[in-house]
């Protein structure tokens, strides 16, 4: 009884520390004055005006564009890639898989310094499309990581069996192989989403005057304060996670309640 | 199946995005650049190991460590009740678990500043409570709870995910062998958690020790780490040779400690002895 109790209290903090600052960035999206530091009553305006701000709105595209491109094409090449590694035998594998956890283990900083160091000794403009390539970059080793091993697990019998059936190799890829390996591919394309939406340090260091994606317009602000504009986007955010989850959840309770009874 | 090509186009990608790079930064570390030309040097790595910036380095070690250990004491206790089967809505618990690493790490930081804040929620609460405020926002301590606040996940989820997966009778063995629930802890669940918890020190001990975020928001922009330094050299007074040769010596720490828990963590695979 006490143990349950006690547990029940130690969840509660941890919790309740984890939430403080969301729970914070809530209550000052619906706060009317400006100020962090004073409640001054209930107003929905800073939900109004985040649309009309042209330049966090300008940040969130970016942000979810390079996310959507930049995942897209880390997922392209980095399951092209996981086939061939899969195929590759002795010391070439090696040496390309120790490069491929070179950026894992690499710290942020540094992976962000040295990519900064190409574009400004490849004299390239910084902006979006350096920023895309950082971002494709450091996506890769996850997409990588989760298609390798769908691909040991894989039965290369029936790749065998397709093409003595008359299918052609790329045929026999796409509707024998990739159906297999597809749980690992939506995994390394999700890893590489959030990784992009939620990068800030290699962004930072890659990016050039004008763009910027909502964590370095977050990160310009907070020195002076951050605009409340800012915590009503977030609250909108937290939100449409928060349901997501539920939602996912739910189904997946109902699908384990479903096989449940079969069984 | 000979199909490698089919990964040349990521072998290039990778050649020319993380390989040359890193070839930049060896490069620039080593050579100065002066109105003769360029010249070999190791000026950079000899002013790297000068007094003030060793102290740098040996504050970011020591801030991470705290943190790592502060992110084990907190987290072990959260990893036990997250894992307990008996445990009723467990996967709403885990969910709501997570969520919040789901948000953007800078905006929590930056709540965190609000919470700590003169005229903040916490010290308005204490002092009318009739207690002394607490005054921490822009020092070290609250430099250590901005690290512990965002790597805490990092610590509870590895260790969690093993202790789900130990053998339930494993522990009932014990316990019908007449184990002490301390005995039972110290000789059995904790030597079994052994590879989540080195995982768990490893994620948090490596970005902690890295951040320059958390040490500019919450210890105000004195209070210099390594990732500090390394971030001045190149967006500030733009000495790409220093701060190449700071990101060296990161690295290698970084690589260092990898080595030491990996070994460590052989060491202690088989029988679980400690």
């Amino acid at each position: 009884m006490v143990t349950t109790f006690l547990k029940r209290i130690y969840t509660f903090i941890i919790f309740f520390f984890l939430y403080a600052p969301i729970l914070v960035l809530i209550v000052f999206s619906f706060n009317n004055s400006k100020s962090r530091a004073r409640w001054d009553g209930f107003t929905f305006k800073w939900y109004i005006e985040l649309f009309n701000d042209q330049y966090i709105m300008a940040s969130l595209y970016n942000t979810l564009m390079i996310a959507l491109i930049s995942s897209l094409a880390a997922t392209f090449i980095g399951t092209a890639a996981a086939i061939g590694i899969h195929n590759m035998k002795g010391l070439s594998k090696k040496l390309v898989m120790n490069v491929t956890y070179l950026p894992v283990l690499n710290p942020d900083i540094v992976t962000g310094i040295a990519l900064m160091m190409l574009f400004v000794f490849a004299n390239m403009h910084r902006g979006f499309f350096t920023l895309l390539m950082a971002h494709i970059t450091f996506s890769l080793p996850f997409v990588i990581m989760s298609v390798l091993p769908k691909m040991k697990q894989l039965n290369n019998q029936l790749y065998d069996a397709a093409l003595d059936l008359g299918a052609s190799p790329v045929y026999a890829y796409r509707r024998v192989v990739l159906p297999q390996i597809m749980p690992g591919v939506v995994t390394g394309f999700l890893l590489a989403f959030t990784l992009s939406i939620d990068d800030f340090v290699i962004s930072f260091f890659t990016t050039g005057a004008g763009v910027s994606n909502l964590a370095i317009t977050i990160y310009s602000m907070a020195r002076r304060g951050i605009k409340p504009e800012i915590n009503a986007l977030l609250t909108i955010m937290f939100v449409s996670i928060l349901l997501l989850l539920i939602i996912i959840n739910n189904r997946m309770s109902k699908d384990s309640e479903r096989e449940d009874k079969v069984k | 199946m000979k199909k490698n090509w089919i990964s040349y186009p990521y072998v290039v990608w990778m050649i020319i995005f993380t390989l040359v790079p890193l070839v930049l930064v060896i490069y620039y570390s080593v050579v100065s650049v002066t109105d003769n030309g360029i010249a070999l040097t190791l000026q950079h790595f000899k002013k790297v190991f000068e007094p003030i910036y060793i102290i740098v380095f040996l504050r970011s070690i020591k801030l991470a460590l705290i943190s790592t250990a502060v992110c084990l004491v907190l987290g072990y206790p959260m990893a036990m009740i997250l894992a307990d089967r008996g445990l009723s809505k467990r996967n709403i618990l885990i969910v709501l678990f997570v969520i919040p690493m789901w948000m953007n790490f800078l905006a929590r930081t930056y709540a965190w500043m609000t919470l700590l804040e003169k005229n903040g929620p916490i010290e308005t609460m204490l002092s009318n409570l009739g207690l002394p405020p607490l005054g921490i926002l822009y020092t070290e301590k609250a430099v250590i709870l901005g690290m512990v606040y965002n790597f805490l996940p990092f610590m509870v989820l590895p260790i969690y995910s093993v202790l789900s997966k130990t053998e339930k009778h494993i522990v009932e063995a014990a316990e019908d062998l007449g184990a002490t629930p301390y005995i039972k802890f110290k000789r059995i669940i904790f030597p079994l958690s052994l590879p989540g918890v080195i995982s768990g020190i490893t994620m948090v001990f490596m970005p902690a020790v890295t951040t320059f975020v958390i040490s500019e928001l919450l210890g105000g922009s004195q209070y210099t780490l390594i990732g500090n330094l390394i971030e001045r050299q190149f967006l500030g007074t733009m000495d790409w040779g220093f701060g190449s040769a700071l990101s060296i010596v990161l690295m290698l720490l970084i690589l260092l400690s990898m080595g030491v828990m990996s070994r460590y963590e052989k060491e202690n695979e088989g029988g679980g002895l400690w």
